[in-house]
């Protein structure tokens, strides 16, 4: 710009439809209103959750990952293998859907770190930082918003794994357990995406190194296929991840079961992974 | 003595091997606007996010409101709103919803939080749009809310980061009657702007910085003291006439004459060095010898010192030609 243009001043502007607040009227505002207390991490954390519904009812397109692709998981792994593995699709199901539905939904989580990733970008983030607040409430609130959507999965999933032959022996309640079971499961394993998401530069390596993290971690597992039939360091492997101990747990209590081992197992590693990823998550936030 | 609303000494914050904030001392005075002026990548963000408790300085101190910002963070908090350089907003969301969102965040319940949100809705002009989704709004529209979120709970202290870089100029003026009633009310705001224009419309005190080092400091009076009060820009109708044009203006303003790439026109900075005059008048008797001297001037204008007038002023080196 040059020094100055005759003629031009920036500051004639017509005032028709001049719409800041007058004074008196932000004085209204401003005056008089003392700040409240501030709220408890778990209001925080819920009003956060509120966020990601919201988010959800703006772009229901997001749902698309937890309605259309656990279907075509079912459908896909089902038929494939069944005849092969079980000797029908029918007796397959049964063996399947309560692993493919851990598989799923842990693959499903790998989405908080992408969301989480482009979220920070934005400015909006800065503001939830600058606020007075339990620092994990946004990280909560993310991961609060995503159990809803596995939620939803598990819902897909266990309707169409029922219309081709699933049936549960442990009733309403076996299958509530292990769908409880898998949330508190994957709620904890997301905080490995809120890490990731804050850690790596941009959406792709994210994805990228998501992907690295998912794909052994879920088909090297009892999913499929019993690990018996493996060579032995493979079922070393099988045999201790935590996607076995969690596919076993849903696969008995939906079965009408109750393994305590392997509850005990995925609710240990519950634990592990949100103290761990936990505190990294919320030193990167702090950090960021 | 006044209340310091903000004090930094040597504040330090380095990225990788650039020192982005290189040793910064402010000293804001509570209940007034004060400007931080600079060009791009001068580190006025990054002092900004610091002094907000986003990012965490590499060295000095600084406080707000006698809080330090690293070991009372969560106190300043408190007290201090931030309006980005984009807008702190969800863009998903709707206006409503972003509002009644930081209100429950600040604890106010989801009545009062509605409520506070359709107040301040309406204040900003933004009652019909309170139900669109922010990414429809214009920027103008985006700044208002932005605003309207930072004061949601009145601020004691707000960091405006660039609020008009963008913005048309009827959305800037918006913007600055927003900031001049916010401050009437008892915040004080710092405000980081690029435009000489906006810091000398807000601001009462002014900070000048220049990779990450604070280059002048003062009053807006100081300030524009120490660069000249402004430049007189001339355009002749004869090019032949621009040597002798240049030599009357130089012996009338006292000061340095700029030829411009136009062969008519020439610029000389009016900075009002011994003499009582102010600059217009200066600029009239500078005409007038100008008219004395037989030269005709097609058109003439008085100008501020733009900021590259004064980074030159204050730093002697060139700037990037105009």
């Amino acid at each position: 710009m040059s020094t100055v243009t005759t003629g031009k001043d920036t500051r004639t502007t017509d005032t028709l439809d001049f719409v800041a607040p007058k004074a008196d009227e932000l004085a209204a505002l401003l005056v008089g209103h003392s700040r409240p207390p501030r709220p408890g991490a778990l209001s925080a954390s819920m009003t956060f959750g509120w966020r990601a519904m919201l988010k959800i009812k703006h772009v229901p397109e997001q749902l698309f990952d937890v309605t259309a692709f656990p279907i075509m998981m079912v459908l896909m792994y089902t038929y494939l293998f069944g005849g092969a593995l079980a000797g029908s699709v029918s007796s397959y199901i049964q063996f399947l859907l309560p692993g493919i539905l851990v598989m799923s939904v842990v693959m499903i989580t790998m989405y908080t770190g992408v969301s989480v990733n482009t979220d920070i970008e934005k400015g909006v983030f800065d503001r939830f930082r600058t606020l007075p607040i339990w620092r994990p409430a946004p990280m909560v609130g993310y991961l609060l918003g995503d159990v809803v959507r596995y939620l939803i999965a598990s819902a897909v999933m266990l309707t169409v794994g029922m219309i081709i032959g699933y049936r549960a022996a442990g009733g309403a309640v076996g299958v509530l357990l292990g769908v409880v079971l898998l949330l508190v499961f994957s709620f904890s394993f997301s905080w490995i995406w809120t890490m990731f998401g804050l850690l790596l530069r941009s959406e792709k390596s994210v994805m990228g190194v998501s992907m690295m993290v998912i794909f052994p971690l879920t088909f090297l597992s009892n999913v499929f296929v019993d690990p018996r039939t493996m060579p032995g360091w493979l079922q070393a492997f099988v045999n201790n991840n935590p996607v076995t101990h969690l596919a076993t747990a849903v696969r008995e209590l939906m079965a009408g079961n109750w393994p305590a081992a392997a509850i005990a197992w995925t609710l240990g590693w519950s634990a592990v992974l949100v103290v761990v990823f936990g505190a990294v998550t919320m030193r990167l936030y702090n950090r960021k | 003595m006044t209340d310091l609303a903000i004090e930094t000494e040597g504040l330090v914050k380095v990225f990788g091997t650039n020192r982005a904030v290189d040793g910064i001392d402010l000293r804001v005075p509570a209940g007034t606007v004060y400007g931080v002026l600079g060009p791009n990548g001068a580190g006025k963000t990054t002092a900004v996010k610091m002094l907000a408790t986003l990012l965490r300085p590499d060295g000095g101190r600084a406080s707000v409101f006698g809080r330090d910002v690293v070991k009372d963070a969560d106190t300043v908090r408190g007290r201090v709103s931030l309006t980005g350089q984009y807008a702190s907003v969800d863009e998903d969301l709707t206006g409503t919803e972003n509002l009644v969102l930081l209100g429950r965040l600040l604890g106010h319940t989801r009545p009062a939080a509605r409520e506070r949100s359709a107040q301040l809705l309406a204040a900003f002009g933004l009652a019909e749009a309170a139900d669109k989704q922010i990414k429809n709004y214009s920027g103008g529209m985006r700044r208002r809310i932005d605003i309207a979120a930072s004061i949601l709970n009145t601020p004691d202290l707000l960091f405006l980061d660039e609020p008009t870089t963008g913005l048309d100029p009827r959305s800037r003026n918006q913007v600055w009657d927003i900031v001049r009633a916010v401050v009437a009310q008892g915040t004080t705001v710092l405000l980081t702007t690029q435009y000489l224009d906006e810091a000398d419309q807000l601001a009462s005190r002014i900070a000048v910085i220049d990779h990450g080092k604070v280059i002048a400091e003062g009053t807006k009076g100081e300030l524009k003291a120490s660069v000249g009060s402004g430049s007189v820009h001339v355009r002749l109708r004869d090019p032949e006439q621009r040597p002798e044009a240049e030599r009357v203006l130089k012996g009338a303003l006292n000061a340095s004459v700029q030829l411009e790439p136009d062969p008519v026109a020439l610029t000389a900075t009016v900075n009002g060095h011994g003499t009582d005059l102010g600059a217009a008048e200066q600029a009239a008797r500078a005409l007038a010898e100008l008219s004395r001297a037989g030269i005709t001037v097609d058109n003439f204008a008085l100008g501020q010192p733009s900021l590259d007038e004064v980074f030159l002023a204050l730093t002697d080196r060139k700037g990037p030609a105009e």
